[in-house]
């Protein structure tokens, strides 16, 4: 998994692409309004459709769909996840006498996408006590700084608790074949590797 | 108790839960050592603080244009936060003022010099 | 809800100041930047407040505009910062 799967794009896919970015973009501009027109909404298609073709999009493939109930499963442990770690930043910022520790932890994930490397960047970067220093497109490695950690066993949980929100997020939006392929046993072995020969 | 009261007791708790992360990341701003620490602090505020004024500022006005401007300002800062703490944390890492005795593991200084060559060249990677 | 906004205004005053004494004593610009970042947070749940205690959404418009351009600050003081740092 050195290179990028970098195959160009069917034209198929291609207009897939640009009609999820018109809904997205007319979206945008139907709340902004504040009301369901159809002025608002022609209107919308209009301005989306400019900025289409003024400025076009990299192109970033959305393969799968989108799943109702895994990504609701999603949202509400990530507002969990959200309230428990700003309370826990917050009660590191205001204990005294004590000077937080952190880490920096290399998190490969398993499904090397665009798409998934930044919706899981973005997770990530959006709850407190997890920071994104780099992100490696070529391996699909993300580099967490995390803050709050005393031993290497909370880092080697904090590295699972990526790797689960990863599987939460492709189960949302993931293909099928992309969320197939957490339930197969890793061909690198990664995962048992990961959890015994915890680099010190 | 009528429900515009309950209402507006519930936007009063969220409004001041809200100040209260923010008061925290001020203080975590002045105690936290190093600059990747202070960016843990700064996402509270910038994140699940405003989440909760803005939740407050709907329950208080409750008519259907203001709700969805403000749902467009909680989308729009969901999806512009990470960038600028990405961009700072990149730029921050290999900087001498990050504390590394206080680092468990540093996982990305072996890694670094590849990565960053990788990004120089792409178009060598990509053929 | 006038209780609110005086224990809102004292909470956020002093985030603000404590913000403030970080952006003065600094010591990396990336530590400045990042303090701008919550003071501009601490703006917005102010001016969030504001609206909602007066009831008035006249506001509402500016937290939209700092919400999509606020990050523009630290990612430009962020990529002078890395640009400056190779020797």
């Amino acid at each position: 998994m050195t290179t990028h799967p970098r195959e160009p794009l069917t034209r198929r896919v291609r207009w897939r692409n640009r009609a999820v970015a018109v809904t997205g973009l007319v979206t945008v501009w139907v709340l902004l309004w504040g009301t369901f027109t159809w002025a608002n909404v022609i209107g919308g298609l209009v301005v989306a459709a400019v900025l289409l073709v003024v400025f076009p999009l990299p192109p970033v493939t959305f393969a799968g769909r989108i799943r109702p109930v895994p990504l609701l499963r999603f949202l509400v442990r990530f507002l969990w996840d959200l309230v428990v770690a700003s309370a826990q930043v917050a009660w590191l910022a205001v204990r005294f006498g004590h000077t937080p520790r952190g880490a920096i932890i290399a998190v490969p994930l398993r499904v090397n996408t665009d798409l998934n490397l930044t919706l899981t960047a973005e997770a990530l970067s959006l709850v407190p006590g997890s920071l994104i220093l780099e992100a490696d497109r070529a391996t699909g490695t993300l580099y967490v700084h995390v803050i709050g950690v005393r031993t290497l066993d909370e880092v080697e949980r904090f590295r699972r608790g990526v790797r689960e929100l990863e599987e939460r997020i492709v189960a949302a939006v993931g293909s099928a074949e992309e969320l197939g392929r957490f339930h197969q046993p890793d061909p690198t072995g990664a995962e048992p590797v990961d959890l015994e020969g915890a680099p010190t | 108790m009528t429900l515009d009261a309950v209402l507006d007791t519930a936007a009063g708790v969220c409004l001041v839960a809200g100040a209260l992360l923010s008061l925290a990341a001020g203080v975590a701003l002045i105690r936290f050592p190093d600059v990747l620490s202070r960016m843990h602090a700064a996402a509270k505020p910038q994140v699940l603080g405003l989440l909760l004024v803005l939740l407050g500022c709907a329950l208080r006005l409750r008519s259907g244009v203001d709700v969805t401007t403000l749902v467009l300002v909680g989308m729009f800062q969901l999806a512009t936060a990470p960038v600028a703490a990405h961009m700072v944390g990149r730029a921050a890492y290999p900087h001498d003022d990050i504390r590394r005795d206080l680092l468990l593991t540093d996982e990305l200084a072996g890694d670094l010099d590849r990565i960053r060559a990788d990004r120089e060249a792409p178009a060598a990677r990509a053929s | 809800m006038t209780v609110v906004a005086v224990i809102v205004t004292v909470l956020l005053t002093v985030a603000g100041g404590l913000t403030l004494v970080r952006i003065i004593r600094g010591p990396s610009i990336l530590d400045r930047a990042v303090a701008t970042d919550v003071l501009l947070a601490v703006a917005v749940a102010a001016i969030a407040t504001e609206a909602a205690y007066s009831r008035d959404a006249t506001a509402l418009p500016v937290l939209v505009v700092l919400a999509v351009v606020g990050f523009v600050g630290s990612v430009s003081v962020a990529r002078f910062a890395a640009r400056r740092d190779p020797k």
